[in-house]
């Protein structure tokens, strides 16, 4: 439990020096378009990866349950531009209800 | 209706903060469900105040990776309000005194409408009241998320462990146009799941972005088909 405390005040105070780094550093240094490339294709890596890992892994293996069927449903608000409380809400309704149906 | 560009920048700040702060309840729920108190949880929206990294931060906790994967993938997606941070300076022009407490509302709203403004003081209205209304509210509706979620007992039951492989789909869908982006998110997938197997949790996903920086280095925007 502290453990995780602790992980919870050093990441946010990384978090928040990153932030302040971007406020008091050289501008030119964080101007250059290269590194704004690779920050934004890090991003988009990142969170491509965690909607992979939340979706389709558990315990160390790549499982296939409801979740999957849920991402789906929320790809689908989103090609209809539904807004993130929706898409979130959709998939979870989804899921939910497919394991009431007996899916794993 | 006298079209005055303040009033119209504290409009959009008030409609961009109510549109964040509700999915704050997502966190909060979702942040509970991983395994974090309520109290951890205000902690990272207080303190962290930046989505993509807070998601980040409980999804390797959730998933049982360790302390030093969860606060690499939060840094690693905070690193873009460092740019952000760069772009504002010379629109924000502050006081020293000042500079902590922009730096903590340097978030993706608050650097889209300040940067939407046709000039430097509708610029600084925007941001100040985007940054400090998404605070607000993505705080109060984060509390709200974690009490409730803490009430629903086995988030399973509620497709709440969905939801949050939802929630990264919906922050990284406007980042997926061009052509650079859709292969490395393509490519961050097949990482992620092909070294879940073998790698500690949480370092897939950080794997995933050591795939990006090299793309990012080896590529220009001078490649055809990079991305603008």
């Amino acid at each position: 439990m502290t453990a995780l405390w602790g992980a919870v005040l050093l990441a946010g105070l990384a978090c928040l020096a990153i932030k302040l780094a971007g406020h008091v550093l050289p501008e030119h240094w964080l101007a250059q378009p290269r590194v704004a490339r690779v920050a934004a294709l890090v991003t988009v890596a990142l969170l491509s990866a965690l909607v992979a890992v939340q979706t389709a892994t558990g315990d160390g293996r790549v499982v296939v349950d409801a979740r999957v069927p849920a991402l789906a449903v929320a790809a689908v608000a989103l090609v209809l531009r539904a807004p993130f409380v929706v898409v979130v809400l959709l998939a979870a309704g989804t899921a939910a209800l497919l394991r009431h149906l007996g899916m794993p | 209706m006298t079209p005055d560009p303040a009033v119209a920048a504290r409009r959009q700040a008030v409609s961009v903060s109510v549109a964040t702060g509700l999915y704050g309840v997502s966190f909060g729920a979702l942040s509970v469900a991983a395994g974090l108190d309520v109290a951890q949880t205000m902690a990272l929206s207080l303190l962290m105040f930046s989505g993509g990294s807070q998601f980040a931060f409980i999804g390797v906790v959730g998933a049982g990776g360790g302390a030093g994967a969860a606060i690499a993938s939060a840094a690693l997606l905070g690193a873009r309000n460092g740019l952000y941070g760069a772009q504002l300076t010379p629109m924000l022009d502050l006081p020293r005194r000042w500079r902590l407490p922009a730096a903590q509302l340097t978030i993706d709203e608050s650097t889209a409408v300040a940067t939407a403004q046709p000039d430097r003081r509708t610029a600084r209205v925007g941001f100040w009241w985007t940054g400090l209304g998404v605070f607000l509210l993505w705080n109060t509706f984060t509390l709200l998320g974690a009490l409730v979620g803490d009430r629903l007992g086995d988030p399973r039951a509620y497709g709440l462990d969905a939801a949050a492989g939802a929630a990264f789909l919906a922050l990284v869908w406007p980042r997926l146009a061009g052509r650079a982006a859709q292969l490395v998110a393509a490519a961050a997938v097949v990482v992620a799941l092909a070294t879940t197997p073998v790698l500690s949790a949480g370092l897939p996903v950080l794997l995933a972005a050591v795939v990006a920086v090299v793309v990012g280095l080896v590529t220009t925007d001078r490649t055809p088909g990079g991305s603008s």
